[in-house]
């Protein structure tokens, strides 16, 4: 069924219970005692009629949930009113009769239920099924992963059983971003969050919280095992000092459902743009709102976008980067799959200020879940008429395709994606000229990253000058993270531009696990550098950032502790780069293929003096001479681990000694004669019976057997196995 | 028997497809490998015949993408993820058990075609790593002695092949 802007509000309209309901915002709330038995003392009853008169007038800023009974028996039947401007009033011995009166009188201000609910559908009786509470569950990959679909079945099974199906709904959202704490639930409109769930837990959630209104404590979250549990979802520290703009809706809808996004004012931007700016005046918006692309350039979008609308040609196309390749980054992933119609909305905004018709998302292959929740949405798009001829009755039309990577990090390369698209190799090329001008088939083509996609939408809502009003002078708005490695809080954030290092891996991250001390943070992937502590205050902005020697990149941050061998990790980074490599020219070809040679050789025990230098020397060649973005960020992670951590490379070379004991042939596992008690775990459980000694007596590890797994070190229970 | 005819009628149908809509040369690539889950030798000179597609533009991108192999795949297909976050978190530790364990490197397949490894650069669940996928299915904060229970539990349940 083709959209129209009437349809689009009505839909809008008819969403707006669902979403005061999962914001909670409402007007007017209503909080019904359980009572301490809920079968006798008619508390049930009073929360069906209430949730009843809800469905029946229409009304949608309205809330009822239950409370846990305190133990007095008073309480049966009892509800407390809470008008929005009033004071509290509370009303006990209710029965169907009384609780008509009191919402009449206090909800709808005097207006009968059949009056108002003319006025509310127009006329014609239409009541739809209203739920008093929405579990928000995560169906994101991680979720998923942790059987978030199993406990969608255990969840609808428990609350049938409890004769909730009326009042409880279960809906599945994407990607809340804390994903080692899932599965994640939230309820809704209380925002009360639970974590970690099993199906074990579920009869135990339904009875408890969902009918008798007390919530689980044992199932909300702790920062450490001996804080009080905290139940809300905005006063746990990883969620508190986010700022939401590409992220918003996560958690909150269902992405298979295009409704729920039209009812967030979804496409409301598009309808703006394309009915009432022309083109340019939507490029104005964008170059004022200072954004920059979020893939890792930070090139203003707004110009880029300019140069692509002035090219000459009359077949322009838009792409959108979701070809994610940077290890540890799973921002465009977690969009995609939460909220896909906002990146369709941004390229729907960006096409019609540059002049494309046509536009491919180039999709990571190694995403299936975002792939079919793209998938899905475009579909959707298309049922309504927002994609495709003439939209929404204008002279508008765009359509979009899927194309699917197939594992070339090279291909997150504008040049490289574009040949990819073409069918040609997958090889970059020089620029100029840019894509701009000269892209798919030659034509001009603008091309942005995910999260830059999504964030359009919410500029054009709200404005130009409410997004730059967040972040610094030089770097507007939010930027989305993924806080990974050695951190607590291990998840995904969107924070304001600006903010510091230390408070998004100590505030946010919640700090190093295990009592460890921090070492390093690394941004911006295999092109980008780390940051050592005394840089951790340094603000994330993208001058900042290129100052430090680091780049912002596509937003993964890597956490590193002590236990981490910053010479290690370069040389894991450049087996990376070289192993991408298209092998197009030789400074990165033969470049990075040496580099890495001295990079194990020192990792091994076979650096020799002038190393350091030499590698130093290639690094800059490297940068200068290499064609594409690839081989010229390549030795990124080199020379900052040089310059920040230039004496753990001396300790390889000269001492032969690795401080981070990780370079296995740097190290030697023994067994602590005092403290071994020939347990004969180690013994059991040696892959390469390098382990000698009888039970109950010392056990020794013969070193020219010994492969240093570290097995021996993880199974013993009484920490009598060490390395270095 | 009926299994090859059933994917010899596929492979038909991605040909059909490509006629008629001529798109990307790779997502064609994909859909072959969706039928076979490798890219066989017989396949792709039919495909380049009948498409007038040169063979050799169809090995340097069968060659380039990691995603594709010119080698049937073992029964079951274990990932493991060693992006940085992952690789931070003990990845490679995950590797050498697995390659200690089937008597394989990573790339290869076991001799008795139950078990192909592979290292793949990130899967994008990194809050859960280390991580591996097998046919698929994700596993979350591995560790030497978890992967050595997970295998145990693939090779006692050998997969049916029709």
């Amino acid at each position: 069924m083709k959209m129209t802007i009437e349809k689009l509000d009505n839909i809008r309209q008819q969403m707006k219970h669902v979403w005061n309901l999962r914001e909670g915002k409402a007007r007017a709330r209503i909080t019904v005692k359980m009572g301490p038995d809920v079968a006798e003392t008619g508390s049930r009853d009073v929360v069906r009629a209430f949730l009843s008169l809800i469905r029946d007038s229409g009304v949608d800023d309205v809330v009822v949930t239950a409370s846990g009974c305190n133990g007095e028996c008073k309480d049966a039947s009892t509800a407390v009113v809470e008008i929005e401007g009033k004071s509290p009033t509370t009303y006990r011995d209710l029965d169907e009769g009384k609780v008509r009166k009191i919402f009449e009188k206090e909800v709808l201000n005097g207006k009968s239920v059949p009056e108002y609910a003319a006025a509310s559908y127009g006329g014609v009786s239409e009541a739809e099924p209203r739920y008093r509470m929405n579990l928000m569950l995560c169906a994101g990959t991680g979720c998923v992963s942790n059987n978030s679909l199993q406990l969608k079945e255990v969840l609808n099974r428990e609350i049938d059983r409890q004769g909730l199906g009326d009042e409880v709904q279960v809906v599945l959202t994407g990607c809340n971003g804390f994903c080692a704490h899932g599965p994640i639930l939230v309820v809704q409109p209380e925002g009360i969050f639970y974590q970690l769930l099993e199906e074990k837990d579920i009869p135990r959630l339904v009875e408890d919280h969902f009918l008798r209104g007390i919530p689980v404590h044992d199932y909300m979250f702790k920062s450490t095992e001996k804080e009080l549990p905290i139940p809300l979802m905005n006063n746990i520290s990883f969620f508190k000092k986010q700022r939401l703009v590409a992220l918003a809706n996560r958690g909150l809808l269902d992405p298979e459902n295009v409704d729920e996004y039209i009812g967030r004012d979804g496409y409301r931007a598009l309808v703006r743009t394309i009915t009432s700016m022309s083109p340019e005046e939507v490029i104005e918006v964008v170059k004022s709102s200072g954004l920059r692309g979020r893939g890792g350039g930070g090139f203003p979008t707004g110009m880029k976008w300019e140069v692509c609308r002035n090219s000459s040609g009359q077949d322009k196309y838009i792409i959108c980067n979701a070809d994610e390749g940077d290890p540890g980054a799973f921002m465009d992933r977690s969009i995609v799959e939460s909220d896909p119609h906002s990146v369709l909305e941004g390229m729907l905004i960006g096409a019609y200020a540059i002049g494309a018709s046509n536009g491919f998302v180039y999709i990571r292959d190694e995403y299936p879940l975002a792939l079919n929740r793209l998938s899905i949405a475009i579909e959707k798009a298309e049922e309504y008429g927002l994609l495709g001829k003439n939209i929404l009755g204008t002279e508008f039309s765009f359509n979009v395709q899927i194309n699917r990577g197939a594992g070339a990090f090279v291909c997150g390369e504008e040049t490289s994606l574009i040949h990819s698209l073409e069918g040609e190799n997958p090889e970059p090329r020089t620029k100029p000229p840019f894509p701009a001008t000269s892209g798919y088939m030659g034509k001009p083509t603008n091309i942005n990253n995910v999260e830059t996609w999504a964030t359009v939408p919410h500029i054009l809502k709200n404005g130009a000058e409410w997004f730059a009003n967040i972040g610094t002078e030089k770097s507007k708005g939010t930027k989305v993270f993924s806080v990974v490695g050695k951190v607590k809080n291990t998840g995904l954030v969107e924070v304001p531009m600006g903010i510091t290092m230390r408070e998004v891996v100590f505030n946010i991250g919640g700090g190093i696990p295990n009592d460890k001390q921090f070492k390093a943070v690394q941004i911006g992937g295999p092109s980008g550098g780390c940051l050592p502590e005394h840089l951790i205050d340094t603000p994330i902005d993208y001058e900042s950032l290129t100052n430090a020697g680091a780049i912002m990149g596509s937003g993964g941050l890597i956490v590193m502790d002590e236990d981490t061998c910053m010479v290690e990790v370069a040389r894991y980074f450049l087996s990376f780069t070289q192993d991408e490599s298209c092998g197009k020219c030789p400074p990165c070809r033969e470049g990075t293929r040496h580099m890495y040679n001295i990079l194990a050789e020192i990792t091994e025990g076979r650096g020799t003096e002038g190393d350091i230098e030499l590698l130093e020397e290639m690094a800059l060649l490297v940068k200068a001479t290499a064609i594409c973005g690839l081989g010229k960020t390549a030795p990124n992670p080199v020379l900052t681990t040089i310059r920040y951590f230039r004496e753990e490379y001396e300790a390889h070379i000269k001492d032969k000694r690795c401080p981070a004991r990780v370079c296995k042939p740097l190290i030697t596992y023994n067994i602590i004669e005092d403290t071994c008690t020939g347990c004969h775990l180690c013994f059991k459980n040696c892959p390469t019976d390098a382990i000698v000694g009888e039970v109950k007596e010392l056990h020794t590890i013969l070193q020219e057997k010994c492969i240093k797994c570290g097995m021996c070190f993880d199974v013993c229970r009484f920490d009598a196995v060490r390395y270095g | 028997m009926n299994e090859t005819l059933e994917k010899t009628e596929q492979i038909e149908q991605v040909i059909e497809k490509f006629r008629n809509v001529r798109g990307s040369i790779t997502g064609l690539l994909q859909d072959i490998a969706g039928v076979y889950r490798y890219l066989p030798e017989e396949v792709l000179e039919q495909v380049s015949e009948e498409l007038d597609l040169p063979l050799a533009k169809l090995y340097t991108l069968a060659t380039f993408y990691k995603s594709f192999r010119l080698e049937p795949i073992g029964d079951h297909h274990v990932c493991v993820c060693i992006g940085t976050a992952c690789h931070v978190n003990g990845a490679q530790k995950i590797v050498d058990v697995l390659e200690r364990e089937l008597h394989v490197n990573a790339g290869e397949t076991t001799e008795d075609g139950q078990f192909t490894v592979e290292t793949v650069n990130c899967l994008g669940a990194c809050a859960m790593g280390p991580l591996i996928t097998v046919d698929g299915e994700y596993h979350g904060k591995m560790d030497q002695n978890r992967m050595k229970k997970l295998l145990k539990k693939y090779q006692s349940t050998k997969r049916e092949t029709v």
